[in-house]
């Protein structure tokens, strides 16, 4: 199993996110995070979409089941290109006064801050790609995680292409 | 400055324009409006019993001209009692355009009566679908809609009107473009693939054709049989593309599939060059699929790229309007042909010898019996008396695939069933749309007493349209498909699929006023029949087969196509 970034943008319609996850129920396709926002587009909206998949046919699928979707105007499959992805975690953790000085220490190369504190926990935010997340979690589980919330990702490729351009990715498999 | 009009009137305006001559629908609260719009207006509408019924209808109408049925439901029940025809087109890509109402629009999600989700009900079960909130896009929706249904891979599309926008007072400004950047259509086809696949057909040894409905909707069956003959390849029409290719055609070896013939699926089997023609690929054609066509590249043309590569890797996709794509091929094909044509015409001429062999040694041969009416004999005489020439169309069971096997269609849009969806209760109201849409044609419908009695109500629409639809009831006492499952793969244990309460069908079409004749023997069968084609008007035909007959041969599910069991000896 492999996780596969794709940037779908969208008309901003009634209806169109229930179009695209029913989309993915209805074929069996899973998806591990869906985010969902505005682009720089009056009336686009750009979803990011990671894909859990075992089998480049079903990612193919996917993304020609994608664009035969009326209110899809471009599909990118972006995991192989250079891109730029970010997340954002919020994590509860258990904390005294005593060690509050030791968390602080310990999430600072994440970049991560602590942006809420209470009598028995502090609130930590991190940004950045999912695996980095992952990492300052894992350091954070000993302390006792009380809450956790992650947005999914958000992502485009870098610098290369703009909504506007609505080139359509891979077109090699379409032969047309 | 137009002149003021209802949203109702802008709606028959709009269908005027798109050439709508007749729809098929069923009114209730919130289409009150438009109903009383159609009152005083030329439209034609035909009203069904039931909306299921004005689904089929709009189908069967579509189904046989190929131009765009329109059906109408009002809010909450009627709406959802189209979603079984909304599935049953988006499976066999049937362009429809279905109009809905809904409450108004200051009552949606308030659970007002009669409400449903309707958008949300029918998103997965259309092409595309539309809730019209404002009059001002009313117009430009409905001409979206049936530009979407029609066009690239045909399909339903429902637009919900809510009754405000019914009764809303607006002026109608034409439509002149339709601007939808997210839809793309690919007819074209990639010349360098076309190329290559001539190539390929003239290098194969076994080239072999497997035509489907794509063939149909593309109108591409003049183009099919040019392919057919500058190749001289073993050809197949699938369930959906019966008619693609003349039935006497020479080259046509029959359908394919979990009853098709043995030729047509031991060619598929052996071939090494299938080329596939607006087919999907379909579990109920290809059997087991890893068994399938084992030794052979795929060609594969549809219009949907999404199709290619779904089911079975091709090796030379081809994304484009199949007429189109044969279009450019054949010319080449018969461009190379003097040079390439004769390299492999041995190995072809084997594989020639190999198919007619299998014909003559299994062949798809009828049950005849001097005591009883079989089904397959009711099949013969339909296909004499209507010599190919006739609209048939057929319901869902066991006389669906003997309708299949043994009558033979001149032309494509003759042959009409459900076939990706396969819903019982089809065969009658899609024969009303299709009468409505060809007055011309003589019409079968060919119905199994199942299915037949999920449709009666609409003998009182046929008979109060004096539609001169022949209907021929297969009537086994059985849910006969059913009972044959359970006799080869569940043991005899018949849970539930007798029907032998069956009313008397003559007796109930009288009481709908359409005379009603029984066969019970052969002998009987062809004046009957014959005596239905003389009298004007419908005529309901009850045919009292035996009841143990199956469909044969038939590829077990699970088996691979070249693993038929009740291959005649
Ligand atoms: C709406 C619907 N319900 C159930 C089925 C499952 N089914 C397929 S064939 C069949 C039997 C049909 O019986 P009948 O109409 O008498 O036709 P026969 O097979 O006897 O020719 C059934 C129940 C179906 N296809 N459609
Ligand atoms: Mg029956």
């Amino acid at each position: 199993m492999t996780n596969r970034i794709l940037t779908v943008i969208v008309n901003n319609r009634m209806g169109v996110l229930n179009r695209i996850t029913g989309l993915f129920l209805k074929r069996g396709f899973n998806i591990q995070s869906i985010t969902v926002g505005p682009t720089e587009t009056e009336g686009l909206s750009r979803m990011t979409i990671v894909l859990n998949v075992d089998d480049e046919r079903v990612v193919e699928q996917v993304v020609k089941q994608l664009h035969k979707q009326i209110d899809v105007l471009k599909v990118s499959d972006i995991t192989d290109v250079p891109n730029v992805v970010r997340e954002l975690v919020l994590i509860k953790v258990n904390s005294s006064v005593q060690n509050r000085a030791e968390i602080t220490t310990l999430i600072e190369p994440f970049r991560a801050s602590i942006i809420d504190v209470g009598r028995e926990s502090v609130t930590v935010q991190a940004t950045g790609r999912p695996e980095k997340l992952d990492a300052l979690i894992a350091l954070l589980r000993p302390y006792g995680i009380k809450e956790l919330a992650r947005t999914g990702i958000t992502a485009f490729p870098r610098d290369t292409e703009t909504v506007n351009e609505m080139a359509r990715v891979r077109p090699s498999t379409l032969y047309v | 400055m137009p002149a003021l009009m209802s949203g109702a009137r802008m709606l028959l305006e709009c269908l005027v324009r798109e050439g709508v001559e007749c729809l098929f629908g069923y009114p209730g609260g919130v289409t009150l409006p438009f109903y009383d719009a159609m009152y005083d207006h030329p439209i034609r509408h035909v009203l069904v019993r039931h909306e299921q019924n004005a689904a089929f209808a709009a189908e069967g109408y579509a189904r046989a001209t190929g131009r765009v049925g329109v059906c109408c439901a009002t809010s909450g029940p009627g709406a959802t009692n189209l979603v079984t025809g909304l599935v049953d087109a988006m499976m066999d890509s049937i362009p429809i355009v279905a109009i809905t109402g809904q409450v108004s629009t200051k009552l949606i999600g308030s659970d007002a009566f009669q409400e449903a989700d309707t958008f949300g009900i029918t998103r997965s079960c259309t092409k595309h679908n539309y809730l019209v909130k404002t009059l001002a896009e009313l117009p430009q929706v409905i001409h979206e809609a049936f530009y979407v249904a029609s066009t690239g891979r045909p399909g339903p599309v429902l637009v919900d009107i809510p009754k405000d926008v019914f009764q809303g007072q607006g002026h109608y400004h034409p439509v002149s473009s339709i601007h939808l950047p997210g839809y793309k259509v690919y007819t074209e086809g990639h010349m360098g693939q076309i190329r290559r696949a001539a190539q390929m057909i003239w290098e194969s040894e076994r080239p072999f054709v497997y035509a489907g409905g794509g063939i149909v909707a593309a109108g591409a069956a003049a183009e099919l049989r040019e392919l057919v003959e500058i190749i001289d390849a073993p050809a197949v029409c699938t369930l959906m593309g019966l008619g693609a290719l003349p039935g006497d055609h020479p080259n046509f070896i029959s359908m394919p599939g979990m009853h098709g013939s043995y030729a047509a699926n031991m060619g598929m089997y052996s071939t090494d060059l299938l080329i596939a023609l607006g087919v999907r690929f379909d579990d109920r054609v290809t059997g087991r699929l890893s068994s399938f066509a084992p030794h052979a590249k795929v060609i594969h043309v549809d219009i949907d790229p999404a199709e290619i590569g779904k089911n079975r890797k091709a090796d030379l996709p081809i994304v484009g309007d199949v007429k189109r794509v044969l279009e450019r091929l054949n010319p080449l094909l018969r461009e190379l042909k003097p040079e390439l044509g004769e390299r492999k015409a041995a190995a072809r001429r084997a594989c020639w010898r190999q198919i007619r062999a299998w014909q003559q040694e299994h062949p798809l041969a009828p049950v005849f019996s001097d005591t009883e009416i079989k089904p397959q004999h009711v099949m013969v005489e339909i296909n004499r008396l209507s010599a190919g020439k006739a609209i048939v169309t057929a319901d869902v069971g066991q006389h669906q695939m003997w309708a299949a096997q043994f009558i033979r269609f001149s032309e494509p849009r003759q042959w009409i069933c459900s076939g990706g969806l396969g819903s019982m209760g089809f065969g009658l109201p899609a024969a009303i749309g299709a009468q409505f849409a060809r007055p011309d044609k003589l019409v079968f419908a060919v119905l199994g007493d199942g299915g037949f009695q999920m449709s009666v109500p609409e003998l009182s629409t046929i008979a109060s349209y004096g539609l001169p639809i022949k209907i021929v009831v297969v009537n086994n006492g059985y849910l006969g498909m059913v009972r044959q499952w359970q006799e080869l793969f569940y043991n005899e244990r018949y849970s539930e699929s007798i029907t032998s309460d069956v009313p008397d069908f003559v007796k109930l079409a009288e009481a709908y006023g359409i005379p009603g004749r029984r066969v019970d023997t052969e002998a009987d069968a062809e004046a009957v029949l014959r005596e239905a084609l003389r009298t004007p008007g419908p005529v309901l035909v009850d045919c009292r087969v035996p009841q143990g007959e199956n469909v044969y041969p038939m590829v077990p599910p699970g088996s691979g196509i070249h693993e038929m069991v009740g291959v005649k000896p």
